[in-house]
């Protein structure tokens, strides 16, 4: 089970970005859980201040600007 | 180096569609060809470069390199790297929090915000070849003076009061962001990412921009424009900047405009003041930044820029007029 997490303030991108992310899951046939926070604190405790980021098991591992298909892949894979 | 383009115009404009390079519809849909090849030419092979070298660049890493400079290096830095880090608008507000958590100043926040929208790398090219390196020049140096003095005087004023409270509570984590590859591969990936992503978010604008041009190219009479436009006109510049308040586009997106109204004599500094107004005071960034501002905080920056960029395009066409 991957645990996704989507940072952003509900830009475009950030919004494109979850919906990549849930839909290589499901084609992948891998169990994932995406959760957009929008929440300015939260997404700051991250660390992160360019949007969309995304936080795979708790750790950051993307940030600023959409993610390519090859990673979101690599993460869905990842663990 | 650029005539190719014009080239190519002429012989789809003349030769295939048959128009009389002096009637309206010539001048117009010459323009438009022209333009359109050139400026999104330019567009793609400028953002591919750049993307290639900066994919090192972020936000989080400019906040570290302006953090805990003395102001003589923190607001250059601050305004120089605005013009070359990539960020979308969606991302002023989390920008915005993360300067401030490092204990940048205010004013050298503010000078970032000023400065990004305003000069970037593809609106120098783009502006370069329409319109040669002088007026590049003139716009960039312009620019980086405003946000400089902008943030400047925001610092001098003390407004950090006019700053939402929650904002200076947020703390921010540590940023332990994913070492970037930098093998040519990733680069290379990065760079054409970068294509999609920011030509995806801006061929619009620049395909408006070079429409409005071209119909002003080919239809509007350079005596109408001289007469409301030109020297004679003292209200020309400070309307030139109203007109701009409303008009959201981006920066490479005014440019074919500017190359029309300067093909019709309209003097370089009302150009100049026209394009910064679209390019750095928009309705939506406000909307964006009102949830860290105070209203009086927005209607100071505004204020502020408005009286800055009339103060350009008097200058410009005073000194060059």
């Amino acid at each position: 089970m991957q645990h996704f997490k989507v940072l952003g303030s509900g830009c475009k991108s950030c919004v494109n970005t979850a919906e990549m992310i849930s839909k290589k899951a499901a084609e992948l046939d891998i169990e994932a859980e995406v959760e957009k926070v929008t929440d300015m604190a939260e997404i700051m405790s991250f660390g992160v201040m360019s949007t969309p980021g995304v936080v795979l098991n708790g750790k950051v591992v993307h940030a600023g600007g959409m993610p390519s298909p090859e990673q979101v892949e690599q993460w869905c894979r990842q663990g | 180096m650029f005539e190719i383009f014009s080239i190519l115009a002429d012989f789809i404009t003349y030769s295939l569609f048959g128009l009389a390079p002096a009637s309206a519809a010539g001048k117009a849909v010459h323009f438009f060809i022209e333009d359109v090849t050139k400026i999104f030419f330019l567009l793609f092979s400028i953002i591919f470069i750049i993307g290639f070298f900066r994919s090192m660049l972020s936000p989080e890493r400019v906040r570290r390199a302006v953090a805990g400079r003395p102001r003589a290096v923190s607001y250059p830095l601050a305004v120089g790297l605005g013009a070359v880090t990539p960020f979308c608008s969606c991302s002023s507000v989390p920008l915005f929090i993360g300067f401030l958590e490092a204990g940048i100043p205010l004013g050298v926040t503010m000078a970032f915000l000023i400065a990004s929208p305003m000069i970037n790398e593809v609106a120098v090219a783009v502006l370069a070849a329409t319109l040669g390196w002088k007026v590049a020049a003139f716009y960039v140096g312009a620019g980086l003076v405003v946000g400089i003095l902008g943030g400047l005087l925001i610092e001098a004023l003390k407004l950090e009061k006019w700053v939402e409270e929650y904002v200076w509570k947020i703390r921010m984590g540590e940023v332990a962001l994913p070492a970037p590859d930098s093998s040519f591969r990733a680069r290379l990936a990065y760079a054409k990412g970068q294509v999609k992503e920011i030509a995806g978010r801006i061929w619009p604008y620049v395909l408006v921009g070079i429409g409005i041009g071209a119909v002003l190219h080919g239809y509007v009479p350079q005596d109408f424009l001289t007469r409301h436009a030109g020297a004679s006109n003292p209200f020309a510049v400070p309307l030139a900047v109203l007109a701009g308040i409303p008009i959201y586009a981006n920066a490479t997106g005014v440019i074919p405009i500017a190359e029309a109204l300067i093909d019709k004599q309209v003097p370089i500094g009302t150009v100049l003041a026209l394009m910064m107004s679209v390019a750095a005071i928009s309705l939506p960034e406000m909307i964006i930044l009102r949830k860290v501002l105070k209203p009086q905080l927005i209607a100071t920056f505004t204020g502020l820029l408005f009286v800055a960029f009339i103060s350009v395009g008097y200058l410009f066409n005073f000194a060059l007029g």
